[in-house]
């Protein structure tokens, strides 16, 4: 019996008068890999950032890890949470940014320690041991002392997965993980987050590097003006897609 | 006059020479500002002999009161002052910035009006006040707003004293000024910065003291450090509600003793000793949070030595 690790149902969001999201209807499987992909504004940013709690949703029901985002239900109500309880939610979820998103004040060793240390108020000695094991396991064992600043881009990527992974999350969250970064240092990140997903992380990435979400994904989702247009495991939605407009979306990027 | 031909140095074109070397490179000469650099050595050096020889600056008489008690006390009051007013002056600002930048619309209103109003009065004015409060409210007291019961604290003459009355004038104005500089330097971290302390669970006040204002100080110090010697030597402006600082103990001397332009000397002298202080630690701290920002530069400028 496999567990939801994401699920969201009719889920809107609106920035003022314009509908972002117009009912998302998704499942997340623990353990899967679910690679988002579609024309740009589609929404996946948003989507994913609603995941994490970093952007509120207007409608709809989005449950992650069984708990709602954004409410608590109680005697048939939702009740809006407080800011301290929805930071303690994002903590379900580490997320990757396209602009990695270091802290440039500090080293990478302080980057990765900076959470585990002061959020979940963990011994600092433990969390060194475990960030050294992290950095190793993305390459970067040897960098702790640098700061991000002197680390290239695909480097400065690793770093941040180590830093979201120190957090001991149960899902991960890519935002376009490797579409800043030149092309010679997007090998590097994607053998990450293999590595990553053969370990069984459950991911949710929104890409354009269509041959890791063959290679990966257990389902593919495309998106388009806010809404999910086909879902299905790579094999229907990229090799064989039903709707037209996957097809003039994957023409568009193939070619 | 053509003193010397340029010199074609080949970096590229010619592959190095068979021994390893490379080729010599001759550094671009800069004759003529040369030239005007020692001119203008010679020129300040005549001036500073001129004025360490002229009889009437009276030197002996700056010498015998450089070290006199009234101008070492009227020193240390006038670093006291800096030290309190900036230190209140920084912690009000910061939460002033941080008001300013609310989404609460009272808050971020609050902010503004404050801001609004302590930069548009004069400084002179505000001391003034605070020094007359006890005209105004003869007695402080806690209690319920718009006429309810209250608890008497005390009179106004004996809880704001001159210097009281100096350091509320001197911090509540600059806590104002330091408001519009913490929230530029809030304003300059990247908007992703915020995302990703918040991904990784931090509440506002971590993100807040963690992540944005040790960037923020990268972009805050600098004139902060304009702030704090313009707040040294304006502190002289406490003058008027009759506190000894330093250039008014210099005052008093030189009314008794008519050498006034020895005794502005002493003040100018322990002036600019606390401001070359101050500046060194405005550059300690620089570099403290310049740390992950310019260490490319800094390896540039200064490139690591290697032990033979
Ligand atoms: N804070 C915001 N305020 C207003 N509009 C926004 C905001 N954030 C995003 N949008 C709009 O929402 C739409 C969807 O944005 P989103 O970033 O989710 O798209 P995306 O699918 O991630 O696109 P891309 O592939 O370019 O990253 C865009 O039209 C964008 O302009
Ligand atoms: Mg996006």
């Amino acid at each position: 019996m496999s567990t939801v690790m994401v699920e969201a149902q009719g889920v809107r969001k609106n920035y003022g008068a314009i509908e972002i999201l117009k009912g998302i209807d998704m499942r997340i499987e623990q353990g899967t890999v679910t690679c988002l992909i579609g024309p740009s504004g589609s929404g996946k940013t948003t989507f994913l950032r609603c995941i994490n709690h970093l952007e509120k949703i207007n409608a709809g029901r989005l449950y992650v890890d069984q708990q709602l985002v954004g409410y608590t239900e109680r005697n048939g109500k939702l009740y809006e949470k407080k800011e301290s309880q929805t930071a303690k939610s994002r903590l379900t979820a580490g997320m990757v940014f396209q602009r990695f998103n270091l802290f440039p004040h500090m080293t990478v060793m302080e980057n990765v320690i900076e959470a585990p240390v002061h959020v979940l108020g963990r011994p600092k000695k433990d969390v060194i041991a475990e960030a050294q094991v992290l950095l190793d396991r993305v390459g970067l064992g040897d960098r702790g002392h640098s700061y991000p600043q002197d680390l290239s881009g695909g480097q400065q990527q690793r770093i941040a997965i180590a830093r979201a992974l120190a957090m001991k999350p149960k899902l991960m969250l890519f935002d376009e993980p490797t579409s800043a970064l030149d092309p010679e240092n997007v090998g590097e990140v994607l053998e990450v987050m293999k590595d990553l997903a053969a370990e069984g992380m459950t991911m949710v990435v929104v890409t354009h590097e269509l041959a890791f979400a063959k290679q990966v994904a257990d389902q593919v989702v495309f998106m388009d003006l806010g809404v999910v247009v086909e879902t299905g495991p790579p094999s229907e939605v990229l090799d064989a897609p039903q709707h037209e407009r996957t097809k003039a979306f994957l023409s568009k990027v193939l070619t | 006059m053509q003193q010397q031909q340029p010199t074609a140095v080949p970096l590229i074109e010619t592959p190095a020479p068979a021994s390893g070397d490379s080729v010599p490179v001759v550094p671009l000469r800069h004759p003529v500002r040369n030239a005007i650099a020692v001119v203008i050595v010679i020129l300040a050096a005549s001036a500073a002999w001129n004025v360490a020889t002229n009889q009437r600056y009276h030197w002996d008489v700056v010498v015998s009161f450089l070290f006199s008690p009234q101008i070492l006390t009227g020193a240390a009051l006038t670093l006291m002052l800096t030290v309190v007013s900036m230190t209140v002056g920084i912690g009000l600002g910061t939460v002033l910035a941080i008001m300013r930048l609310s989404t609460n619309p009272i808050l971020h209103t609050l902010s503004r009006a404050y801001i609004w109003f302590f930069r548009g009065t004069p400084l002179l004015v505000q001391l003034i006040f605070w020094y007359n409060i006890a005209a105004l409210y003869p007695v402080i007291a806690l209690g319920l707003p718009f006429g309810g019961p209250s608890l008497v604290i005390g009179s106004a003459n004996v809880l704001i004293s001159p210097l009281g009355a100096a350091l509320l004038g001197l911090a509540l104005n600059e806590a104002a000024y330091m408001a519009e500089i913490i929230r530029s330097g809030i304003n300059s971290v990247d908007k992703g910065q915020y995302d990703a302390a918040r991904a990784l669970g931090m509440n506002r006040a971590k993100l807040m003291t963690r992540v944005v204002l040790p960037q923020a100080m990268r972009v805050v110090l600098p004139p902060t450090g304009n702030q704090v010697i313009s707040m040294l030597k304006g502190t002289s402006l406490v003058s008027v509600l009759a506190i000894s600082d330093l250039l008014y103990s210099a005052q008093i001397i030189y009314s008794n003793n008519y050498q006034t332009i020895p005794l502005l000397i002493v003040a100018s002298l322990w002036y600019l000793l606390m401001t070359t202080v101050l500046s060194y630690f405005q550059t300690k701290l620089e570099r403290r949070y310049g740390r992950g920002f310019d260490t490319a530069t800094r390896r540039v400028l200064r490139p690591k030595r290697r032990k033979a």
